[in-house]
């Protein structure tokens, strides 16, 4: 069987910001369903906190890319408090605390609507509210705003900017996107082209927050990036004429 | 979706069904009471008006209620004991491989044979009362409930169900927060084709061996060639079942509407 991924290397420091880029099928959700338990490497190991990750747990979260990982027959709030639910706390406090969430992300007033009555991007928000209400220390995100127009979209990079700095989880982003990169992270990863992929480069995006795309210092890490991210792309294209679909 | 937007939304539908429906009753009639002149023997072929006079004689003397009451009570039995089954099986075939692929054959075999070629197996098994035709209902309704319930819940998004292991659910949350209600909607879908399937063979079973029923009338009537009658039942038959998937459509609605929501 051909490897996914090889020689995949990666440490994340605690409270850090971890952009992964990669082309289309590179392998970038298959290393977050790895981290995120989904799925058991064939070999090699994932540690969190010193401990190997054996399946899903309460320590990571998800927000996956798509709408149809919320409950559409829960309302926003309900949709919230599910993992407080699960773990079995009195409603009152489930429901305050969801609420204060809810509000974080900016959907109060939403509370009593069901996931059909909201955007794409009010979806996503309650993904992240319900993410964060159990307070991990991890969060793993699947291109989460690849689905939401331009404008939606920067906006709710610009809220997870101010919600990271707020709580200081650590946060594990994938995205084929190298601009959201260049906004997000700490530091970047591009990924080789597939299969086989394994990390080509990390760097460090020194840059203070609020980050402005206008700004001539984001301009040089866009290049940076790119450059890295494209000779890959190049030389995998030219192995691979028809390109592989994720 | 507050009480006044379901209010609102039921007199909507009551409205719009009055009008989409009297217009193709007139057209029906009219239709009716044409081909039985131009056909010339009300003997054998009665107008509307006759047998209107004999659904309503029927109806009199309270024979049709009690036969009407009877079929009823077999179809409403049946179909609450099979969807039941049928629901329960679908649910432990769709979440576990092994069940599914050990009672995969049973099912796809039995689900062609029709209901109607147990009749008389069930009579001898189950007796000449009740219990034959309700059971003969029970397995009507069972693989339709069943199958769709498979299909409702093998649609369960992935995503939905990793995201309940993130939050911590354990196998047993896993079924009751997020199989069941995700497949709800399918259920209740099933449960709708099987009631209209109860009624096809209902009438059968009570035309082979029964004492009351609808399906008791139009057979009796045949005996003493009265085609009113056998319309009357016809009639009767057909309102029911409306009656029956609308009462059972809009309460399943009225109490379930969040399961039919979708992202």
């Amino acid at each position: 069987m051909p490897w996914v991924l090889k020689g995949f290397n990666l440490l994340i420091g605690k409270g850090e910001f971890h952009l992964v880029l990669g082309a289309s099928g590179c392998g970038k959700t298959t290393a977050l369903n790895l981290l995120a338990g989904f799925e058991r490497p064939s070999s090699g190991r994932i540690l969190l906190d010193g401990h190997e990750v054996t399946g899903p747990g309460v320590d990571r979260m998800v927000i996956f890319q798509g709408d149809d990982s919320l409950y559409p027959w829960l309302r926003a709030l309900e949709n919230v408090e599910f993992g407080l639910r699960i773990e079995g706390l009195p409603k009152r406090v489930r429901r305050d605390k969801a609420r204060e969430y809810l509000h974080l992300v900016g959907l109060a007033g939403h509370e009593e609507k069901f996931p059909s009555e909201l955007s794409g991007g009010m979806k996503q928000r309650i993904q992240i509210a319900r993410a964060l209400v159990c307070r991990s220390p991890v969060i793993l995100m699947d291109e989460p705003f690849a689905a939401v127009d331009a404008q939606t979209r920067s906006i709710l990079q610009e809220e997870l900017s101010q919600i990271w700095e707020r709580t200081r989880c650590t946060i594990f982003f994938i995205t084929h996107d190298i601009a959201e990169a260049v906004l997000l992270a700490d530091r970047i990863s591009v990924m080789k082209a597939g299969p086989a992929s394994c990390i080509k480069e990390t760097l460090v995006v020194d840059m203070p927050r609020p980050r402005s795309p206008g700004d001539p210092v984001f301009a040089r890490y866009y290049d940076r990036v790119h450059s890295i991210l494209t000779t890959g792309v190049r030389r995998a294209s030219e192995r691979q004429p028809e390109g592989r679909q994720e | 979706m507050t009480r006044g937007f379901v209010l609102t939304r039921l007199v909507h539908v009551a409205a719009r069904s009055a009008l989409t429906y009297a217009l193709p009753i007139g057209v029906f009639i009219v239709l009716w009471q044409v081909w039985s002149d131009v056909y010339g023997v009300p003997q054998l072929f009665p107008p509307p008006s006759t047998t209107f006079r004999t659904l309503l004689s029927m109806l009199a003397d309270g024979s049709l209620v009690r036969d009407a009451a009877a079929s009823m009570a077999r179809i409403g039995t049946g179909f609450v004991i099979g969807s039941v089954i049928g629901a329960f099986l679908g649910l432990l075939m769709g979440s576990s491989r092994i069940v599914r692929e050990v009672l995969d054959p049973y099912v796809n075999f039995l689900r062609f044979i029709s209901g109607v070629a147990w009749i008389s197996i069930f009579i001898v098994w189950f007796g000449i009362g009740e219990a034959s035709k309700v059971v003969l209902i029970v397995y009507t309704t069972v693989f339709t409930v069943l199958l769709n319930t498979v299909a409702g819940v093998v649609a369960v998004s992935p995503n939905k169900l990793r995201a309940a292991r993130c939050l911590g659910a354990s196998r047993r949350q896993l079924f009751f927060l997020v199989t069941l209600p995700a497949t709800g909607r399918f259920i209740l879908t099933g449960m709708r084709l099987s009631m209209a399937n109860s009624f096809l063979v209902i009438v059968a079973a009570e035309m082979v061996q029964a004492d009351s029923g609808i399906g008791f009338v139009i057979i009796a009537a045949r005996l003493f060639l009265a085609p009113d009658v056998i319309f009357s039942g016809m009639i009767v038959l057909g309102l029911l079942g409306l009656l029956s998937d609308r009462l059972l459509t809009i309460g399943s609605w009225l109490c379930f509407r969040r399961y039919y929501l979708q992202n």
